[in-house]
């Protein structure tokens, strides 16, 4: 089961997703956090941010869509607080970095660099950029260029960096060239789709930021599709999927399209146990198709029919 | 302790006015339970399109003697996750998460108390009494709804309690109007050192008004919407003061559901005020 990201080896391919389990703490009540591929921490930025207003969530079908705005203690108290606790119990941490402009996202990763706790950096460019009157980094292949550029220039290169790309753009692939041609060592696939619920009482938006963001299993395939995408278009980065994981053949079905590893999300409101049920199950899932490693079903589903291998029944497989 | 997670039987259901009282067999969070501590159930079963748990306060705990430990708590169906809920039959098994936040903070020595709950609000306030009472505090308890149908836990509270109050909205139980009406009056004839509460956010506004005013503390306890209930999603903070005088988005899941009520930002509940810590990083978007 073990996996690489870039330069960095896992044990397993079954991480946390951004935003959807803090810095691990509270997963760490249901199990151990050192036992996932990493912990992927709640996006941090330079200062301590509130969030946005609640109502901050609405449970849509198959789903739920969120407004938090990024709250959180900034980078200094993260290091100090989070990072240090992560680093304690042994766990590989993928450290999620936002900004509002390029600098900032640069001043957070250098705070980051180096620091022996950090496995990797996500670079979530799917929040807005406010020289750009809030367009979305990642709906810009400059902006996003130009902030992937600047903070793979900025961290030890050791550290691999990721982009976590918004499905909202219409050539997703053309966005992952431009931050490949800039340096980047692979992508997170994908950041929650925008949505809007309007109150039916008050008649208006019933989220207190207006619009959120959509994930759970309403937005797998789209979620799935994008890696296919970007994997077509980026063949030789790895990926790490994730959209509306629940179960482990939900995660074969992310790895099968082009993701080495994945994230598991929405799915632990539902389940804390979920990182690690999920875990087990793709580990079955994978044994029960006859795959001696994960490596084997990475990217299978881009062969052509003829030269994919028949599912062989497990007994098969072992015998 | 820890929150477990347990595959919990349904022991019991009972119809109680327009709720359903559930009792599961959960010995693992019967175990440590507090009054004011909740739970997080999974509904709709395997297949289901509803991705997020239900939070509950727990009416009871009964850790493990004679019998395998129980928990009860206690739904008002008003959406399809409830509303599948109220469905199941004894025999059948939820999945179960806690138990979950802070409880109720107990006095150091006995004082009188009054309790305060409004609609399905009151049932956490059952153990709560039976607390106090072991503890040897004096206990009076207010419970109202906007109907008789909506009461919960009067029964009870005459057995447990003894002096019980009642009011309702239109006059179908008890007094006619709130509960906050009657709580001037019960704090001065007990001579009440704290008041504690749950019900909807106005309420509880209220009743920190009302303690405030007479110079005792009150410990209330929120039902904020929320998607996990076990600290990780950020969806149902309020803005609270700190020990330090600083004002913060919490979580109502971990660092409440009970808050003590002058601390609570009432409000700017569902807004940001420009003196919460990182409400200058929001401007600009």
């Amino acid at each position: 089961m073990t996996t690489r990201l870039g330069s960095l080896d896992l044990p397993n391919p079954v991480l946390t997703a951004s935003g959807c389990a803090a810095a691990g703490r509270e997963l760490g009540q249901f199990f151990d956090v050192a036992e996932l591929g990493a912990v992927v921490t709640k996006s941090i930025m330079l200062n301590p941010r509130s969030g946005r207003p609640t109502p901050r969530m609405a449970e849509t079908p198959s789903g739920m869509l969120n407004s938090i705005g990024l709250q959180g203690p900034g980078i200094a108290a993260f290091i100090d607080n989070d990072l240090a606790w992560l680093a304690e119990q042994g766990a590989r941490t993928v450290v999620s970095i936002a900004g509002s402009n390029t600098d900032e996202f640069v001043t957070v990763a250098r705070r980051l660099s180096g620091h022996p706790a950090v496995s990797m950096i996500e670079v979530n460019i799917s929040c807005p950029n406010v020289e750009s009157r809030g367009q979305v980094f990642a709906c810009d292949v400059q902006a996003s260029s130009r902030v992937i550029g600047a903070v793979r220039r900025a961290v030890d290169p050791r550290i691999p960096i990721f982009a976590k790309l918004t499905p909202d753009v219409t050539d997703i692939g053309a966005i992952a060239r431009a931050c490949a041609d800039s340096g980047v060592d692979g992508f997170s696939l994908i950041n929650t789709v925008l949505g809007l619920v309007i109150d039916t009482d008050t008649f208006g938006p019933f989220l207190g930021g207006v619009t959120g963001g959509l994930s759970g299993p309403a937005i797998r395939p789209i979620a799935v599709r994008c890696v296919w995408q970007v994997r077509q278009a980026v063949p030789h980065l790895p990926i790490l999927g994730m959209g509306g994981i629940q179960s482990g053949l939900d995660a074969l079905q992310f790895i099968l399209a082009g993701a080495s590893a994945v994230s598991v999300g929405t799915a632990v409101f539902g389940d804390p146990h979920a990182p690690v049920r999920i875990l087990a199950e793709l580990e079955g899932a994978l044994g029960e198709r006859g795959f001696a490693s994960l490596r084997e079903a990475i990217g299978l589903a881009h062969q052509p029919a003829d030269q994919r291998p028949r599912r062989r029944p497990a007994d098969v497989a072992t015998s | 302790m820890n929150p477990v997670q347990e595959q919990a039987e349904i022991f019991a259901v009972a119809q109680v006015g327009a709720y359903v009282q559930f009792t599961m067999v959960a010995p693992g969070i019967a175990e440590h339970a507090q009054p004011g501590q909740f739970v997080a159930v999974a509904v709709g079963g395997p297949a289901t399109s509803m991705v997020l748990r239900r939070a509950f306060a727990l009416y009871g705990a009964t850790p493990s003697g004679e019998f395998a430990g129980t928990i009860q708590f206690v739904v008002a169906s008003h959406g399809p996750g409830t509303q599948w809920l109220v469905r199941q039959p004894v025999g059948a098994s939820l999945d179960i998460v806690g138990p979950l936040g802070k409880p109720f903070p107990m006095p150091s020595d006995p004082v009188p108390a009054v309790l305060v709950g409004g609609g399905y609000g009151a049932a956490p306030l059952i153990p709560l009494a039976k607390a106090l009472l072991d503890a040897g505090s004096e206990v009076e308890i207010i419970i109202g709804a906007a109907s008789s149908d909506r009461l919960f836990g009067e029964l009870v509270a005459r057995r447990t309690v003894g002096k019980v109050s009642v009011t309702t909205d239109d006059g179908t139980a008890g007094v006619q109007g709130l509960v906050t009406d009657l709580l001037p009056a019960t704090i001065k004839q007990i001579g009440a050192q704290v008041v504690y509460a749950c019900g909807p956010m106005a309420m509880l506004r209220e009743v920190g008004a009302i303690a405030r005013d007479h110079a005792i503390a009150a410990q209330v306890a929120v039902e904020e919407s929320m998607a996990c209930g076990i600290g990780v999603c950020m969806t149902c903070v309020l803005p609270v003061r700190g020990v330090d005088g600083k004002s913060r988005f919490v979580r109502s899941c971990v660092d409440g559901p009970v808050f003590a009520a002058d601390q609570v930002r009432w409000a700017d509940v569902g807004t940001i005020p420009d003196d919460l810590v990182g409400a200058d990083a929001m401007k600009g978007h």
